[in-house]
Order: structure tokens, then sequence, then C-alpha cells
């Protein structure tokens, strides 16, 4: 199959999207510029005119707004945020309207809105610019939340989003824009709700999330190479997120390690640890473990960032210590 | 004569919903607009069947102006599955989707970006059809108005601001809370016009909203319009709040004699209002009939509509 980078599967689903429904259209920070969006939109305006593609002026709250109004009144927006720490600059729309919305009216309407915001970490950026907020989000009743980890799931999940008749955050990560995978050339959804089994093994669960995904194959490989069979799920969506998927998985081998971007307290981790663990319980034979950031602010100069961000290596004395064996021998 | 009777119509329609809030029988926190109806019964006069109207907290006359049903409203404020919103929303919640009332929400300013995306959609797709953003002057403190003014005006959007200027935010009046009485030029900076409407004359009100909506209708842009009222009841409830301050009961008292429905009466001076007058009695007791034998919801339907299928 041919192959994509993550950031040309994003790109080529805007292509596909703009081109197939009139409904949708983009609006945001960054969209005519060739590098603001990181090559993500690069020229959908030339191609689609600034009419669909239209870069707005820095009012996060009022253009979320707008894309929630705009669906609303029938169109399928895409509401696009650079930096994910700038969608907190417009959480009443998107807490306080869009998620609501169904709900406080019976079902008698709702918002199908895409709003796309990007995870920057790392680059010396600091605690403004590289924030990992999915949890906060994943909090809110109404708003679905997805996290594809692989180029085809970047395109599979945006194509599904935009058909979804509910708001649902996209949240994609710079760091992974270069991977490459397969990436199928006509248009398919990726089901939002389920997770992926990447790898399978009868040793320990691995639940990836975004680029501690990607994090958690590496970690696999290293585990593989003293004799640790890691299963590793790629979670793919927060919000609803594969609970049958990772609980058979858990019961299977009965060690759960989950991944995490973001930060360790009230986080996604924390969540579905403590959800795995009411419901297997008796069919663990250790604590779920946690791999997280640390509970502070992103630092910005490069010697910190590097204590900051957890790599495989941290997923992988994970591994040692739910195994209930002495960390050190691995890497 | 239907505007005043619109108006009538929005006046009977809240007392009665004071009446009850008086009674305990509803239990919502319900904000009227007695005394500000000529704004709704005007600005709505002015609109056509494709518009939408965008509202907040204090949107009962909006909502009936633009012809959502009488029983709608009074079920929908005592919870019964037979309200506008399904018992689901209460006062601050109201829908009307095939009178081009998509949702009122109680925050404040919420739905001024919203009202802009919705002409923005107007706009994308070619019609000619216009949005309005109802909301007080409280709203204008809030930094999203003042992004989707400068919005509005960029793109060009067939929107209609209007501020329902009835001096308080809640409790706290406009010198609490401002320097200088001049939200009429809110949108001057912003390039959108703007124009200071007295707000109980509900054909002055009338007439500058047509305006406004033939200029965006013909893609002239965004209008602001102050309209200047009161209102006889408080912030919410059925009181009139005239704890908040001895500054209040004088206006109160002065703004009584600026009474919408009375003025436009004695423009219609020679004609017999009183069938109409028992016309409305009629309607609003009938409403209240019906809405108090709806069905309150079944508690299991606590979980249902989180999201859409």
């Amino acid at each position: 199959m041919r192959t994509l980078t993550y950031v040309q599967a994003i790109h080529e689903a805007h292509r596909q999207l703009l081109a197939s429904d009139t409904r949708v259209f983009l609006i945001g920070q960054g969209l005519w510029s060739p590098w603001y969006a990181g090559g993500s939109l690069e020229d959908l305006d030339r191609e689609f005119g600034r009419e669909r593609v239209l870069d707005s002026p820095v009012s996060e709250n009022a253009v979320t707004g707008m894309a929630v109004g705009a669906a609303l009144a029938g169109m399928r927006p895409i509401v696009f945020h650079p930096r994910l720490d700038f969608l907190l600059l417009a959480m009443d729309p998107v807490v306080n309207q869009a998620a609501n919305w169904s709900y406080l009216f019976a079902g008698q309407a709702s918002v199908p809105l895409v709003i796309r915001a990007v995870i920057n970490r790392g680059g010396e950026q600091g605690a403004q610019h590289s924030q990992a907020l999915h949890a906060m989000f994943m909090h809110v009743p109404g708003l679905k939340t997805v996290m594809p980890a692989t180029p085809a799931d970047a395109k599979g999940l945006l194509l599904a989003a935009i058909e979804d008749p509910n708001p649902v955050l996209y949240i994609d990560d710079r760091w992974l824009y270069s991977q490459i995978g397969p990436v199928p050339e006509e248009a398919y959804r990726t089901p939002i709700g389920e997770g992926a089994i990447r790898r399978t093994g009868g040793d320990v669960t691995i639940v990836g999330i975004s680029w501690m995904a990607a994090q958690s194959l590496q970690a696999a490989d290293e585990l593989a190479a003293q004799g640790i069979e890691a299963e590793v799920i790629d979670l793919r969506s927060l919000k609803p997120w594969d609970q049958s998927r990772v609980l058979e998985s858990a019961r299977k081998t009965r060690r759960l390690i989950v991944a995490d971007p973001g930060w360790r307290t009230a986080g996604a981790a924390a969540e579905i640890a403590a959800t795995i663990a009411a419901e297997a319980f008796h069919d663990l034979d250790a604590p779920v473990e946690r791999v997280t950031l640390p509970d502070t602010p992103a630092p910005t100069s490069r010697a910190e960032e590097q204590a900051y961000y957890p790599g495989p290596e941290a997923i992988v004395e994970a591994a040692w210590r739910i195994l209930g064996r002495r960390a050190g021998v691995a890497a | 004569m239907g505007r005043w009777k619109t108006m009538l119509r929005i006046r009977r329609a809240e007392e009665a919903i004071a009446g009850m809030l008086e009674k305990g029988e509803v239990r919502c926190p319900c904000h009227l607009s007695i005394g500000q109806e000529a704004i709704a019964a005007g600005v709505c006069a002015a609109l056509g069947s494709g518009d939408t109207i965008w509202g907040g907290h204090r949107s009962h006359g909006h909502y009936l102006a633009r012809g959502g049903s009488l029983e709608g409203l009074f079920a929908e404020v005592l919870g019964k599955t037979t309200g506008c919103a399904g018992g689901r929303g209460g006062s601050m919640h109201l829908i009307a989707l095939q009178r081009g009332i998509p949702g009122t929400v109680p925050i404040v300013a919420g739905t001024v970006p919203l009202a802009a995306g919705a002409a923005l959609a107007y706009k994308l797709r070619g019609e000619a059809r216009v949005a309005v953003a109802f909301f007080g002057d409280g709203a204008l403190e809030e930094g999203s108005v003042h992004e989707t003014l400068n919005l509005a005006a960029l793109y060009g959007l067939p929107l209609i601001f209007v501020c329902e200027n009835n001096l308080y935010s809640s409790h706290l009046h406009w010198t609490d809370r401002r320097v200088a009485d001049n939200l009429d030029q809110a949108g001057t900076f912003h390039s959108v016009p703007g124009e200071r409407v007295d707000g109980n004359d509900v054909e002055g009100v009338y007439d500058a909203a047509r305006e406004a909506v033939a200029r965006a209708r013909s893609g002239g842009g965004p209008s602001f319009l102050e309209c200047r009222t009161f209102r006889w009841r408080g912030h919410v409830g059925a009181s009139t709040d005239e704890d908040v301050g001895v500054r209040r009961r004088g206006e109160l008292a002065a703004w009584l004699e600026h009474d919408p429905i009375r003025r436009a009466e004695d423009q219609l001076r020679g004609m017999n209002l009183a069938p109409h007058r028992a016309a409305v009695d009629e309607e609003i007791g009938r409403a209240l009939d019906a809405a108090r034998s709806g069905d309150a919801p079944d508690a299991h339907r606590v979980r249902e509509h989180v999201c859409a299928r």
C-alpha cells in the first residue's frame, strides 16, 4: 500500500473533505501560512479558496463560537488551533456550548463540529506552547476526543470526526508528523471509540496514547530483546475509549501499563487505571503502572526538557516494576 | 397592532410565570423581560421566516416574538416533556427550530459568536438570511463580543447585534461598570455602524431593525443597535430588585411612566383593543392549562441525549 507521513495524511484528509462536502470549511489561525500549521494545511486556501479556508484573527473564543454557530446552521466546520494551549481561550464555546447543546435541548439539535488542536511538545517552546491538555476535555460529557498516533488514523479519524453529529476534539502531535505508514488513497473512517492492538504479547499490556503509543512500540521492541512480550494497544480515542479491548488484554496479560503524554494527576492514565482496576482487580497480578509527565509545567531549556518528557525507557522501567523484577537489567 | 399584541402576549405570559414563581410552582431560575417587550417585538417583526435569532438568559420575549408557542414556554419552565426543550432546558434554554431559534443559553454573550457563525454559514451558502444576536448591556463587558464585532465586520456578515441596554447587569448599575454612557459606539472601532434607539418605542425599534436587516440581507454587513430600556422586575425571579439600592427604586418609578405597551396603545387610540386583550388572556389561560397537564420526564431519561446519534 502507498505510504504517507502523518502530516501528509492529515493534509490529504482535509483535501478530500473540502473536495467532497460543500458543508466543510476551515477556520482558525495560520491557515494561509505555508508553515504555521506544520505543513498540514499547506495551500488548501489556494485550492479551495479563502472563503472556505479562513485564516482568522487571533480571537480564539469568538472564532470557535462562530464554528459552533455555523455547525448549528448546517455546516461541518473544522476550527483549527495551532497549539492546544490556545484552545483554553475558547473553553466557553467548546465546553458550555458545543458539548451541552444536544443534552440541553433533548436531542433536537447537536453541534457537528471538529475542533482540531495541535500538541507541540518540546523544541524549547515552554509552558504555553506545548501542553497536552486532552484530559481536561475528556472530562466533559457530550464532547468526543480522538488522538491519532499513525498516519492511517490521522486520516481516518478526521474523516470519522467530520461525519459525527457531535463535537469532536481532534488532537494531533507535531512530534508524530514525520511518522511514515500505509494510508489508503480512498476516503475511509477509523471508528471513534475503537482502540487498535499494534502488537500482541502475553506478558504485559501497554496502552499508549498519541505520541506515547509510538513510544510504547519502541519499548516493546526493547522488552522483546530481553524476553518480555508486551501487547501494545494504541488507544486512538480518549472519549469514548475502548474499555472492552483494554479490559480483555489486561485480563489476558494480568498486567497493565498506561503511557499517557499528559500530566499524572486526574489524567487520562488515571481514568483508565481506575476503570481497569475496578473492573478487573482480581485478574491483575500487580497494580496498574502509569507513565506520564510529572505534575509540573513544561520547562524550556533542552536539558530540562530531556528530564521532563518520558521516552521508551520509562515504559521499559515500568514494565520491570510491574513484572516484579529489578530494573537496571534492561537497556 | 401586531407588534402591540406581541408585546402584550409577552407581558401577560411573563406575569403568569412571575405568579408561578411566587407560588413555587415554577422552580427554575427565570429572568423576566417585563418592561423591555418592545425590543423583542420590534426586531422580530422586521425578520423573515428564514432568519435566526440567538438569545440569552432573558429570552422569553424573543422566543414569543418569533412565534414560539406559549404552551412550549410554560411547559418548559414547569419542566414538562411537552416543553419546547422537552423539559430539559428550563427558562434559560429555549428552542424553536421551526421559528429560527436554534437555542438560547445563559452564559453572558455566549450566543453572540454563535450568531456570527450562523451568519457566516448563510454567507458561505449564498443565502439571503440574517442572524440576530440579542444580548444585554452586561455582555459588552465580555471580550468575545468585541472579537465578534471585528470578525463580523471583517467577513461582512449578515448579522445584527441587538444590545438591550436595561442599565443593569444583575444588580450592578452601568455607572458601577463603565465610565462613559457610549454603548452605541461599541462597534465603531470595529467598523460596525451603531445606532441608539429608544427601546421602549416599538415602532422606532422596528424601523431601525428593518434598516439593519435590509443592509445585512443585501450584503451590506453587520449593524449594532443599542436599545435603551429598563426591566421592571429584578435580575432573576418575580421581585422588582428594589433592595439593590435607592437609585433603582427611583429609576423604576420613572421608567414605569414609559411603559412600551401603553405607548403603543396611545398610537392605536380609537381602535377597540378590548377584544384583543381578551383573546390574549384566553390564549394564555389555555396554554397554561395545557402546560400544567403535561407529563414530567421519566427519571430514567436523565442519561439520554448526551450525544446525538
